[in-house]
C-alpha cells in the first residue's frame, strides 16, 4: 500500500504513554502522573448541563459559538487582565485549547516556517507544529532560572524563517509563571521581527504567587497574539472539551474559517455549561485554588525534605524537582519509582532536553496521598 | 486566621505542622492561635462525621433521629431563652435552633427506637413549662450531614498517566 502521511508517520507517539501502560497493570499505584484535576466539575456546573440536556440544547450552535458565552468570555479578559477583545468578531470557542493550539499553527504557518518554542513544555506543542507545516525550534530554559524564559537565547533562535513564538504560562510541566517583564520583552521582541506570539493560557487562574498576565493586555503584543484559554483547569472542566481563542479579527476569521469544517462547532451542551462556569462558579473555582496551593506547600515542602530540589512552582498543579541527586535519568527514575514504589510520575525528558534530570510530579491528588507518595519516594531514594 | 478554623471545620486531624505548612505561616503562630481558640470556645471540639447508617453492626447502628419542632410561649426578660436551654442540657437533644415561622424551636433528638424518642418528647419535652405544642419529624435516612454527602463516592474517573 502507498504509505501514509509521512510527517504524521515520523512523529513519535507522547512518551508519556508507556508510563500509562505500566501504570495501568500495577494495583495501588498512587499517581502523581496525571494532568487534570482531581476534582469533578463544580456541581452548579454539572446541574446546568443536565438542565441544557433535560431541554434539549443537543443542537450545533454558530460556528464562533454561542453569544453568551463569547461575551462572557470578553468581559472576564477584561476585567481579570484589562485584555480587549470585541466578543463577536474576536473571540471563538473551540473544543478545548488543543483545538485552539491546532487552530493557531494551522492558521499562521506556511510549510516551513519555524515556530520557537520554549521548552520543557506542554507534549502536544511540537507535533501539533508539524501537522500544521512548521519546524519546532526548541529553546532552553533552565531550572537554575525557575524556567522563565531567556529572550536573549529566544532571540539568538530568529531566523527569516521564524513566524511565531509559542509560550504556555503557568506552564505545564514546570509550574513557570513567566513575569510580566519577560512577556513584554518577548512582545517587543516580536515586534521588532515581526513575529507572531502564541499564548497557552490554559492554567492563568492557577497562579499562587501573584497574578496572570495575559499576553493580549501587552499593547506590544495585542495585535500579533493569538490567546489560548479554557475551562478544564480552573473549572475543572477537562472532559467537557470547551475553550476559546481570543486574537485580532484577521486571525480569528480565519480560525472560524478551518473550525467551521473541521470541528463545526464545539458541543452545545459544554457551551452551557461554560456559560455558568463563568456566571456562578466563581466561588468553586477559588475555592479550588486555594486548595491546589495549600497541597501545593505540602507537597513541595515534602519533596524538598526528602532532598529533592524543587524550583517552586508559581502556577499550574505542577511540581518539576530536580532528581539529578539520585544519579539516575528520568526515565530511569520514573520506571523504578513505578515499579518498586508504586508512585507515577512523568519524566521531564518528555516535554524536552531541559527536562532531563527533573520529573513532573502532579499535586492535583488528595493530600493523605501526597503524602504517602512523598513516603515512598523517600524509601525509593534510600534503596537507590 | 479564618482559613485555619475552615481547614480545622473540614478536617479536624490535620496537624498544626500541616496547616502551618499550607498556610505558610509559622508552626508556633497556627498552634497559639488554635490554643486560644480551644481556650476561648471559638473551637468547642473535635470530632468524626459518621455515618451510622453504613456502619456493618446491626446494634450500632440502631439509633433513630428525630426533628423536634416545638412551639413555646414566650416570657418577659428572657424569650425563648430558658427554655431552650432546659431542652438543650438533655442528652437526647443534640440540637436546639430557635427558628422562624410556624414554630418557635427546632430540635434534634436522637433515642435508641421510635419509642425511646417518643417517650422523650412526651413526658419530657411537652411537659416543659411553656411549651405549648410539639411536632415530631422522624428521620427516616440521612442523605448529607455536615457537608458530608452519604452517598457512596464516585471512583477517580480519570486515566492514571495523562499529559
Amino acid at each position: 500500500m502507498k504509505p501514509l502521511n509521512e510527517v504524521i508517520a515520523a512523529c513519535p507517539p507522547s512518551g508519556i504513554r508507556r508510563f500509562f501502560d505500566i501504570a495501568a497493570e500495577m494495583d495501588d499505584v498512587i499517581s502523581l502522573g496525571v494532568g487534570e484535576p482531581d476534582f469533578v466539575t463544580p456541581w452548579r456546573i454539572r446541574e446546568a448541563g443536565i438542565y441544557a440536556l433535560e431541554h434539549g440544547y443537543t443542537t450545533y450552535t454558530s460556528n464562533a459559538g454561542l453569544p453568551a458565552l463569547r461575551m462572557l468570555i470578553c468581559s472576564d479578559l477584561q476585567q481579570r487582565y484589562s485584555a480587549e477583545y470585541e466578543w463577536d468578531t474576536e473571540c471563538l470557542i473551540t473544543t478545548g485549547v488543543s483545538e485552539g493550539l491546532d487552530l493557531a499553527l494551522r492558521v499562521l504557518l506556511n510549510p516551513g516556517d519555524e515556530v520557537i518554542v520554549p521548552e520543557p513544555c506542554y507534549v502536544a506543542y511540537e507535533p501539533c507544529v508539524a501537522f500544521a507545516g512548521g519546524t519546532t525550534v526548541r529553546v532552553p530554559t533552565r531550572w537554575e532560572d525557575r524556567f522563565t524564559v531567556d529572550v536573549d537565547v529566544v532571540a539568538a533562535a530568529i531566523t527569516p524563517r521564524t513566524k511565531a513564538i509559542l509560550i504556555g504560562s503557568p506552564a505545564n510541566p514546570t509550574g513557570a509563571v513567566q513575569p510580566r517583564e519577560t512577556l513584554q520583552a518577548l512582545a517587543r521582541l516580536a515586534e521588532k521581527h515581526d513575529l507572531y506570539l502564541i499564548s497557552d493560557e490554559i492554567y492563568d487562574r492557577l497562579t499562587y504567587n501573584g497574578s496572570h498576565t495575559c499576553l493580549g493586555a501587552i499593547p506590544e503584543a495585542r495585535d500579533r497574539t493569538i490567546v489560548l484559554g479554557g475551562f478544564s483547569k480552573a473549572q475543572a472542566m477537562t472532559g467537557w472539551r470547551v475553550g476559546w481563542i481570543c486574537a485580532p479579527q484577521a486571525i480569528a476569521e480565519l480560525c472560524v474559517r478551518v473550525h467551521q469544517y473541521t470541528m463545526l462547532c464545539a458541543p452545545h451542551v459544554s457551551q452551557l455549561a461554560a456559560v455558568e462556569a463563568l456566571t456562578s462558579a466563581e466561588t468553586d473555582v477559588s475555592e479550588m485554588v486555594a486548595d491546589y496551593d495549600r497541597r501545593r506547600r505540602v507537597f513541595v515542602k515534602g519533596l524538598r525534605e526528602i532532598g529533592l530540589e524543587c524550583p517552586e512552582p508559581d502556577g499550574a498543579f505542577y511540581a518539576f524537582p530536580s532528581i539529578r541527586s539520585s544519579g539516575l535519568d528520568s526515565e530511569t527514575f520514573a520506571e523504578r519509582l513505578l515499579k518498586e514504589q508504586g508512585v507515577a510520575v512523568v519524566p521531564g525528558n518528555v516535554f524536552g532536553p531541559s527536562g532531563e534530570g527533573h520529573v513532573r510530579c502532579s499535586y492535583a491528588t488528595a493530600l493523605p496521598q501526597l503524602e504517602t507518595a512523598v513516603d515512598r519516594m523517600a524509601a525509593f531514594l534510600q534503596n537507590l | 486566621m479564618r482559613e485555619i478554623l475552615e481547614l480545622l471545620e473540614r478536617d479536624s486531624s490535620l496537624s498544626h505542622d500541616t496547616i502551618a505548612t499550607m498556610l505558610g505561616l509559622p508552626v508556633e503562630e497556627v498552634s497559639a492561635r488554635i490554643a486560644e481558640w480551644e481556650a476561648s470556645g471559638v473551637i468547642r471540639r473535635y470530632k468524626a462525621v459518621v455515618n451510622w447508617e453504613a456502619v456493618d453492626d446491626a446494634i450500632a447502628r440502631e439509633k433513630v433521629v428525630a426533628f423536634i419542632d416545638v412551639s413555646v410561649a414566650p416570657a418577659r426578660g428572657v424569650g425563648f431563652d430558658d427554655v431552650a436551654l432546659r431542652i438543650s442540657r438533655f442528652d437526647e437533644v443534640t440540637s436546639v435552633h430557635l427558628v422562624s415561622g410556624g414554630h418557635d424551636l427546632r430540635c434534634t433528638v436522637v433515642g435508641r427506637d421510635i419509642r425511646a424518642v417518643s417517650d422523650f418528647v412526651s413526658q419530657r419535652l411537652s411537659t416543659i413549662d411553656r411549651v405549648m405544642s410539639t411536632a415530631t419529624h422522624f428521620v427516616l435516612k440521612t442523605h448529607k450531614r455536615d457537608g458530608d454527602v452519604f452517598a457512596e463516592p464516585e471512583p477517580d474517573h480519570r486515566l492514571r498517566v495523562t499529559p
